[in-house]
């Protein structure tokens, strides 16, 4: 073969492709085995949200974050209670913000069992998945339990959450806490010592930090690359500043220890369910789930039966809904894909003004094409696969 | 923490006295307003500078005031993970107006900066690859400004005779209902249905 025989080849990954993880469609420039572009097109699942918000009361507003990330919907609704609740300057009492957070690491758990597995999958192994959604089905049918939906919960309300839970429910979750360590260790003996996941993601997309921060990333992707950068510590919200667990950090900034990363966050997130369960069923048994705030917070079925004015409120804050004054906020999450956050602009009227959604996976993926340049094609998939990304909150 | 955000604020507004135009803390959070031209020294001195160090960017949006003269905002998200501290940069821009692009000091603004021009058309000079990133291939218009609906303008369908996707104008079953809750007691800038007959 002569010299100009050698050309470059396009080709089209997705958007249906099984390891795209979601609707999307990378156009690589590859030279043989290497890829020398990638080109991400994304907005195949855009489905407007943040206009729709500005069409939408505060409250109706919430159920879309469910649809962003809907792998962890809570953390997003988290993110924006938590902004709303900046601008009206509502506290949430102590059994409301322990909940939150039991919910909000359930999310983590689901959301990285569903990544490391399934990041296990590109790679080749078929197991890890069936033993991971096992668990999930565990995990969502507490979000039932709690919500009374498996996924879109709507469960977080400014102001605390929707409805309280029953202790059975707690008690549950804490013989779940005892249970899933060993299923843990079950997918850490698969995959941990594997030859062939080793193989396939040590060494490959490795991030340096400053690169990293540099490109936006947040969560397991700069902890990965080495720094102890965690919301949750470094910039508290609810309770997790009394609530003890660690932070793991990588050293390399590949895809392996991004994987480790997950698996040690997920026994974290257990130790922390574990405390906030401990004490639902203790010192914070019984008490306000959310702020007795009347303008915000619609009062109990109970109530609206007995009292005019809790009746008066529960028909303004489902037809009206509160005013929120105006102002221009910003509130992150450590959601588990990175930091969510909401910029929220009121106008002092009952709708958002402007709803911007600063999703984690947006940043990730646009990264690609620095991350997977000069890798081999089959790396791709395992740096996909590594970054954790869910169409839903990329497109929004 | 607003302590020290308030040293931050003025250590800004001393070190770069030019390039910021105003400083302001609100709900503890520091906002600085800054000019079109004077953006890219002023990022550039926020991710150096020791005392700053705001070398994780987040994010980069646009907000449409349609009712003023420049009628969009840019705004700018910094995080400096060293000082623990997050910081906010309003650029306000015109539809013609272009805003230099923030790809040169944070190459992860490339993206933000797509969706920013898709969804409000600001223009950004200087960015390597500004084309639409979450519409539709051969889309039209800027749908995340106030003066486009909701509804949009085009919808598509698979076409059984043309065995491809065929694109139509919108044909809505019923009228797009936007609806209003705001209190007329608190004082509504419109007339009541019905209110006008009493003046006359």
């Amino acid at each position: 073969m002569t010299e100009h025989n050698v050309r470059n080849f396009n080709i089209n990954f997705g958007p249906q492709h099984p390891a795209a993880h979601g609707v999307l469609r990378l156009v690589l420039e590859l030279d043989g085995e290497i890829v020398e572009r990638v080109d991400p097109h994304i907005g195949l699942l855009h489905r407007g949200t943040e206009k729709l918000i500005e069409t939408k009361t505060y409250l109706q507003a919430i159920p879309y974050f469910d649809r962003l990330d809907y792998v962890a919907p809570m953390n997003q609704e988290h993110a924006f209670a938590l902004a709303v609740e900046k601008l009206l300057d509502i506290q949430i009492p102590i059994r409301g913000q322990l909940i939150r957070v039991l919910y909000s690491e359930i999310g983590r758990i689901l959301s990285h069992l569903l990544n490391v597995t399934t990041q296990a999958m590109d790679v080749g192994a078929l197991t890890p998945p069936l033993w991971g959604f096992e668990e999930r089905e565990k995990l969502m049918v507490f979000y039932e339990r709690a919500s009374g939906s498996r996924m879109h919960a709507a469960y977080f309300r400014p102001g605390g959450v929707h409805q309280d839970l029953p202790p059975e429910l707690v008690e549950d979750i804490g013989i779940w806490c005892d249970e899933f360590p060993a299923k843990l260790d079950d997918i850490d003996d698969l995959l941990t010592g594997n030859r062939i996941f080793k193989q396939r993601n040590v060494d490959i997309g490795v991030v340096k930090l400053e690169d990293a921060w540099a490109w936006g990333f947040s969560g397991v992707m700069v902890r990965g690359s080495g720094a102890a950068w965690d919301l949750r510590r470094s910039q508290p919200y609810e309770c997790y500043s009394d609530l003890e667990f660690d932070i793991p950090i990588g050293k390399n900034g590949d895809c392996y220890d991004r994987y480790l990363i997950r698996m040690i966050e997920m026994r974290e997130s257990v130790k922390i369910m574990k405390q906030c369960v401990n004490r639902l069923l203790g010192d914070a048994r019984t008490g306000p789930f959310s702020s007795t705030d009347g303008k915000v917070v619609p009062p109990k079925r109970g109530e609206m039966k007995r009292s005019m004015e809790a009746l008066i409120h529960h028909f303004k804050l489902y037809t009206e809904g509160y005013h929120v004054p105006a102002g221009e906020v910003y509130a992150a999450v450590e959601a588990p894909k990175g930091e969510f956050g909401v910029f929220l602009v009121a106008d002092g009227t009952n709708k958002p003004y402007r709803c911007k959604i600063r999703a984690p996976g947006y940043a990730h993926l646009q990264a690609m094409d620095f991350i997977c340049r000069g890798h081999q094609l089959a790396d791709v998939s395992a740096v996909l696969g590594s970054i954790d990304i869910v169409f839903g909150e990329v497109d929004r | 923490m607003s302590e020290a955000l308030n040293e931050l604020s003025t250590y800004i507004r001393e070190a770069r006295a030019s390039l910021v135009a105003d400083a302001e803390i609100a709900y503890g959070e520091l906002t600085l307003t800054a000019t079109a031209e004077n953006l890219l020294p002023l990022l550039t001195f926020l991710r150096d500078d020791v005392q700053c160090g705001f070398i994780s960017f987040i994010d980069i949006c646009g907000v449409d005031y349609p009712a003023r003269e420049k009628r969009f905002d840019v705004v700018y998200h910094l995080l400096s993970p060293r000082q623990n501290q997050r910081i906010r940069i309003k650029v306000a821009t015109a539809e013609d107006e272009p805003v230099p692009s923030a790809c040169p000091v944070y190459p992860g603004a490339d993206w933000f900066e797509r969706e920013a021009w898709d969804m409000y058309g600001i223009l950004f000079t200087g960015h390597p690859d500004l084309r639409r990133i979450l519409t539709d291939y051969g889309f039209e218009g800027h749908p995340l400004r106030k003066d486009f609906p909701t509804t949009g303008f085009v919808e598509v369908r698979y076409d059984d005779n043309a065995k491809r996707v065929v694109y139509e104008p919108v044909e809505l079953r019923q009228e797009f209902r936007s609806f209003d809750f705001l209190s007329p007691w608190e004082g509504t800038d419109y007339v009541l249905p019905g209110d006008e007959k009493a003046k006359a």
